[in-house]
């Protein structure tokens, strides 16, 4: 589904990816964990160009973006790879000026030129299927964190992405409101929906995760089964993160 | 006293209605013409492109650093020595246009940047084109914060169109300054032209007010 190569980010010389190889399979769910600032969000943003990688290739589906040849010429190859890669991002960034509902079918009318009439209805199942049907007309400033967070679920699942693509998206709320989003994902995974997931729930990653892929200092250190990485790290950096994790 | 001062102004109401005219028309097309031509100016002002991006600032540093009044004349009086002659009223709609375009762009261009970034990464992340994206999300909101002080600028164009008095076009002020020196009822006729100006600048409040409601109506908190 998804296969990267080779993949680097340099930030001002500084480098922040150091050669990422990375393959997630169709119905997969992937959680990448690792302390703040090893690039894992990095990572995530490359996957659909929100980040431009100094250099690597990324292939989703039949669509491959290569680092070696100039961006300028793959603009609507970029774009496509978009339509395939659903992206929540950990401050929602819903569309301010539109209700719920509108924000979910900009990407099908817009995009993919759906009739208007379809993309409603389509909108209307999605946003009943993430526990937000009655809320269409809600500007998301009258929506809570947890509701806005998961308009942007729907937003995303209205592309009928083959994966989407999670940055941290229980950081930006209170804690009482992390549990409805997080049912939300999990209940997407049951769905055997192909999901990578940059997060810091480690109890959420371990149960819901069928992979989970730790990173540090933009390397991926140690990669393996869920369950078994949590209960059985191979590498020192690892049990030492996840030993600081549990505090 | 009183009654023979609003005899005069009621008498020469159609030639200050006919000036009203002009300064209405010259109010409206510079700022169309000034929007159209500062929204350019703000898309050129963000390019990444270095050269595009000075050209601009270069324009908008000109138009705001010099008079309009010198503007006027430089083009009015000046152009013809290049071989270009223009009317009056053509030569203060293409004045006024061009200082206004030059407000214009600094407004929207920072209306435009005060835009979160993660707007433009929403739209990117659902596929959206750069100009879909402008058009559909950034420009919306860009519009909420531009509104205010659009208004203001345009507020002022109604007022700086007083200034084509002194390239012959026959608005509301030169008439005014044509009648007064014939009547001598100097205090009278100026009174009544601000007032002219002054409703005119209330119905163009009344209306940013209006569209600063609309723009902020899904801002209402619950």
């Amino acid at each position: 589904m998804i296969t990267v190569e080779k993949l680097t980010k340099q930030f001002k010389g500084n480098e922040v990816l150091k050669g990422i190889d990375l393959k997630v399979e169709p119905g997969e769910v992937v959680a990448i964990i690792g302390p703040s600032g090893s690039g894992k969000t990095t990572l995530l943003r490359c996957l659909n160009l929100l980040e431009v990688p100094t250099s690597g290739s990324i292939v989703v589906g039949d669509i491959k973006v290569d680092l070696s040849r100039p961006l300028s010429q793959q603009q609507g190859l970029i774009r496509q790879l978009r339509q395939h890669v659903g992206f929540v991002f950990q401050n929602f960034n819903l569309f301010p000026h539109r209700t719920a509902l509108e924000n979910v079918i900009e990407g099908p009318t817009v995009v993919k030129k759906m009739p208007r009439e379809q993309a409603i209805e389509l909108g209307r199942a999605l946003l009943a299927k993430v526990g937000l049907a009655g809320k269409e007309d809600a500007y998301p400033r009258r929506l809570s964190g947890g509701q806005q967070q998961r308009v942007a679920i729907a937003r995303a699942l209205a592309m009928e992405p083959e994966v989407i693509l999670f940055d941290e998206p229980t950081s930006a709320l209170d804690p009482e409101l992390v549990g409805e989003v997080l049912n939300t994902i999990h209940a997407l995974a049951l769905e055997k929906r192909t999901m990578v997931i940059v997060t810091h729930e480690m109890s959420f990653a371990r149960d819901v995760a069928n992979r989970v892929i730790f990173i540090d200092k933009g390397v991926i250190v140690e990669q393996g089964e869920a369950k078994e990485l949590f209960a059985h790290p191979k590498e020192e950096r690892t049990r030492q993160f996840l030993e600081r994790s549990r505090n | 006293m009183i009654p023979e001062s609003l005899q005069l102004a009621l008498d020469s109401a159609p030639f200050l209605l006919k000036g009203a005219y002009y300064t209405v028309g010259l109010s409206l097309g510079s700022m169309f013409f000034g929007l159209v031509l500062g929204f350019g100016l703000a898309l050129m002002r963000l390019s990444k492109i270095w050269v595009i991006s000075a050209v601009a600032r270069v324009y908008v540093s000109f138009f705001r650093g010099t008079p309009l009044l010198v503007q006027l004349f430089m083009i009015y009086y000046g152009l013809p020595d290049l071989g270009i002659e223009l009317d009056a009223i053509t030569a203060a709609l293409i004045g006024l246009s061009l200082n206004m375009a030059a407000y214009a762009c600094e407004i929207l261009r920072a209306a435009i940047g005060s835009v979160d970034r993660g707007q433009w990464e929403a739209a990117a992340s659902i596929g959206m084109t750069r100009a879909q994206t402008m058009r559909r999300a950034i420009l919306p909101q860009a519009a909420r914060t531009a509104l205010p002080p659009l208004g203001n600028s345009f507020i002022s164009l109604v007022k700086d169109t007083a200034m084509a008095a002194t390239i012959q076009v026959p608005e509301v002020f030169r008439q005014a300054q044509l009648i007064s020196s014939r009547t001598l009822e100097i205090f009278t006729m100026y009174f009544t032209v601000a007032v002219i100006y002054w409703v005119l600048c209330s119905i163009l409040a009344h209306f940013q007010n209006r569209l600063e409601a609309r723009a902020n109506r899904h801002d209402v908190e619950s």
